[in-house]
């Protein structure tokens, strides 16, 4: 497909693609209601330029449940109603899948130093699920729902 | 039908729209594509706090690669005559404060329209501006109501008199800053202006009343005009009624002949759709050594726009709160060359709960009372303020559980005593309260082909559970499971509905809900239910002829703070909220809208403040990297419980709305756990770093 030079990945995938489940929140990468895999790390969608992202895999909260059953995290965050309106629930649920690999491959934050064995702590979700805001205030459940789901 | 399926109301019903919200497919305004080719608008603003728009080249942004119109005063399509304040979008040059729309673009891509209204030359004459509230500002007025019909000022009792007897008293000032509500959704509306009438997909509070608005401004019926919001991405009052987006939406849409798609941006939120207004607030507190309050007065200025009055309520609480014979309040407003404030989570309870309950935390001090049982000696058998019962008050067994939570009777309340290294601790407390009302509202419910139920209501489903709790209330009263009820709401076609504001949602559409479905279940009876069967029920008769009370939610919020000692960095350790709302309709859903608020509130505590800036009358942080929100990180270990409250005679629910309340008074309780930490009282909101060091010394 051919797109204009200026068109982000995340007004390519809602405008053009009907793939309208990543959210635009701030469109300046602050909010995080964007967040998607590219190539399965986790990236804000409106920062991305689409022409600049050729070929890439790309997954969206779209492509986490496998058919109508839930992935363990989306049902965790149902089961501990982890989101109000649902607007920030892409993002968070695109975030803490990238968070559970970044984990299981011990990857460092400002919680565990490098060469720190990485643990996943609620402290440590916390740290590194800040770049995504919910203005409802579920972090009180999202960081049981993401616990639940890494074990 | 059979009787013996558990009730759902009561019970911890996952959302029933929670699929769609985890997979995406939830679609929010700005998602619908109307038929017809689509175009794109944006709005541009004002770069002048005062003034007038004097020329716009339109001809040269129309030249430009798919822009298809540009409107501002001079051409813009002409709205109903009466259509006034901040909904006159584009109807006049006049220019009343910096961020207001000016011009639309409207072209065929997003970026085609972003790009022209970058480049769009407009000419404006500034005048002098005038943008800060204080106390002394010559301009300042008592406004005729407060938000939305209460009276500007009260007095009971002789107020002067009792202060100047007062043996121990409290006079302070308190301040809290312009906060913005930032919904995680934008505003965004879908507009499509046919000759004969509008189709509208819109994020807001309340469809039904958007449609009756927006059929005013354009000259329409409200059956002809419809507005849809299955799912809303969050409003905390900023979506309750339209705004200037919604307007310009249609208005575009009208001026290209196409369906048009207009987001606000984030930064436009801080000028186009509302927020708190900033308050100054005196409370002066008189009490007999024994911790009775004697004299009780609360002085509050504000500010609105020239555009039109928004008079917040702040003092609303200070009213019924406590028991005490000698009360004076008064609220005093100033028209400013600013935004138009608005609601936001609890207007009026919110910051004016702050300054009541920071002011009786500093009594208990002056006293050597326990601030808890200061407020116990105070509380009143029935209403201060109306005379009235109170349909139920739980706010002492709201304190007294959370006490015994946490180990509140093991408190030394010395401040500073409690250091581990670099931080020190402190605890606090506070009382919360909001009101417990209802409005008229119309639900149908209706045999489907399927012979499943449809129960419509023009509710909304701001993520408060509000669809959820709605599918309990009928399931139960039709006597099925919850999966047999479809609930249909978010669409102004339904009928006339409250919106989702003021707590009053569930009670209001609850309660219609349950009429309806009831009378349907009658007239089943024993047989089979025959698809089709409808019955349409309509509250407004039951509402007016509710009970005179005094009808109220209590609280308590309790709050442990760290502080560090060298930074003056503060971070809420434990926060737990205990509530008497009524009958939990839902219990998670419930703790969920609880824990929100109390989270805004550590925001409100800590983080918020949308700085203008005089000189060019402009919020300077007007994005997310500078208005800041609490994040994950920011919230740690945060509780909501219940007190069990059998509320016969709130509503036919038993049910208090429980939306606002948890932000009521968390502010508060926090900087009293500072004050406990640091023995630095802060009455200026947020408690940032460099405010609570410049009151130091920290101990």
């Amino acid at each position: 497909m051919s797109v204009d030079t200026r068109t982000s990945l995340l007004d390519l995938l809602r405008e053009q693609l009907d793939l309208h489940g990543a959210k635009k929140g701030c469109d300046h990468g602050q909010c995080g209601a964007c967040t998607i895999l590219i190539d399965g790390q986790r990236a804000n969608a409106c920062l991305a330029l689409a022409v600049a992202h050729d070929g890439a895999a790309l997954t969206t909260v779209e492509g986490l449940a496998d058919g109508d059953e839930l992935s363990p995290l989306q049902q965790a965050f149902l089961d501990h109603d982890a989101f109000q309106c649902g607007y920030c629930t892409p993002g968070q649920l695109c975030s803490a899948t990238a968070v559970l690999a970044e984990l299981r491959q011990g990857w460092p934050s400002a919680v565990t130093p490098p060469g720190g064995e990485v643990q996943p702590t609620a402290e440590e979700i916390r740290e590194r699920m800040s770049g995504n805001l919910c203005r409802c205030g579920a972090y009180a459940n999202i960081v049981p729902a993401i616990t639940e789901a890494s074990s | 039908m059979s009787t013996t399926i558990a009730p759902a109301v009561g019970s911890g019903l996952r959302r029933v729209e929670g699929h769609e919200k985890l997979t995406g497919t939830a679609r929010y305004a700005y998602e619908h594509h109307p038929q017809g080719e689509l175009a794109y608008a944006v709005m541009v603003q004002s770069t002048i706090a005062r003034g007038e728009v004097t020329a716009v080249n339109t001809e040269h942004a129309v030249a430009m690669a798919g822009v298809r119109a540009v409107i501002w005063a001079g051409n813009a399509p002409r709205l109903a005559e009466d259509t006034e304040g901040e909904l006159a979008v584009l109807q006049s040059p006049r220019v009343a404060y910096r961020g207001q729309v000016v011009a639309i673009v409207i072209a065929d891509s997003l970026e085609m329209a972003q790009r022209a209204a970058q480049r769009l030359e407009i000419e404006q004459a500034a005048e002098t501006h005038d943008v800060v509230l204080r106390e002394d500002h010559p301009g300042l007025y008592k406004p005729d109501k407060v938000n939305p019909t209460y009276p500007a000022d009260t007095e009971r009792g002789e107020f002067d008199a009792a202060w100047s007897e007062a043996e121990v008293t409290v006079d302070e000032v308190y301040r809290t800053p312009a906060e913005h509500n930032h919904p995680m959704e934008p505003h965004a509306s879908v507009a499509a202006w046919r000759e004969d009438g509008i189709i509208l997909y819109d994020s807001n509070q309340g469809s039904f009343m958007a449609a009756q608005t927006l059929a005013k401004a354009f000259g329409f019926e409200t059956e002809q005009v419809q507005v849809i919001a299955h799912h809303v991405g969050g409003g905390f009052g900023a979506k309750g009624t339209p705004r200037p987006p919604q307007i310009a939406a249609v208005m575009a849409s009208q001026a290209v002949r196409r369906p048009v798609k207009l987001a606000t941006t984030r930064q436009q939120m801080f000028a186009l759709t509302g927020y708190r207004t900033p308050t100054i607030q005196r409370l002066r507190l008189g009490a007999s050594p024994d911790g009775r309050l004697r004299a009780v007065a609360h002085d509050v200025y504000e500010q609105s726009s020239t555009v039109q009055e928004f008079a917040e309520q702040t003092a609303l609480a200070t009213r019924k709160m406590y028991d005490c014979v000698n009360t004076r309040t008064a609220h005093r407003l100033v028209r400013l060359d600013v935004p138009t404030p608005s609601w936001m989570r609890a207007p009026g309870e919110c910051p004016g709960m702050f300054a009541l309950e920071s002011a009786i935390d500093e009594l208990a001090i002056a006293l050597g009372m326990d601030p808890i049982e200061l407020r116990i000696a105070n509380e009143p058998e029935r209403d201060p303020e109306s005379g009235l019962a109170f349909s139920s008050r739980n706010l002492v067994a709201c304190l007294r559980e959370g006490a015994r939570r946490f180990g509140w009777a093991q408190r030394d309340p010395r401040p500073g005593l409690r250091r581990d290294g670099r931080w020190l601790s402190g605890t606090g407390v506070a009382a919360s309260t909001y009101p417990a009302r209802r409005r008229p509202s119309v639900a149908t419910a209706r045999v489907r082909d399927d012979r499943r139920f449809s129960v419509a209501i023009a509710a909304a489903d701001i993520g408060t559970g509000a669809r959820t709790v709605l599918t309990q209330i009928a399931a139960d009263t039709l006597g099925v499971a919850p999966d047999r009820v479809v609930m249909e709401i978010g669409d102004s076609q339904f009928g006339q509905a409250m919106l989702a504001g003021g707590s009053m949602g569930t009670a209001s559409w609850g309660s219609a809900v349950q009429a309806a479905c009831a009378r349907l279940r009658e007239r089943i009876g024993d047989g089979t239910p025959e698809p089709g069967t409808e019955v349409r029920y309509d509250t407004a008769e039951d509402v007016e002829a509710d009970a005179a009370l005094s009808r109220h939610s209590f609280g308590a919020q309790f709050i442990k703070v760290r502080v560090d000692a060298d930074s003056g960095e503060v971070h809420v350790a434990r926060a737990l909220g205990v509530f008497a709302a009524g009958r939990i309709l839902n219990p998670l859903t419930a703790r969920s809208q609880f824990i929100g608020g109390m989270t805004m509130g550590i925001g409100m505590a800590l983080h918020e403040e949308s700085l203008l800036d005089p000189q060019f009358g402009d919020y300077v942080n007007h994005d997310l990297a500078g208005y800041h929100i609490p994040s994950c990180a920011d919230i740690e270990d945060i509780e909501a419980v219940w007190v069990d409250e059998h509320d016969e005679r709130v509503n036919p629910l038993g049910a208090k709305g429980i939306g606002e309340i948890g932000i009521v008074g968390t502010a508060a309780a926090v900087a009293s756990a500072v004050h406990h930490a640091t023995g630095v009282r802060v009455r200026e909101l947020p408690i940032v770093p460099p405010r609570l060091i410049a009151l130091g010394p920290i101990l």
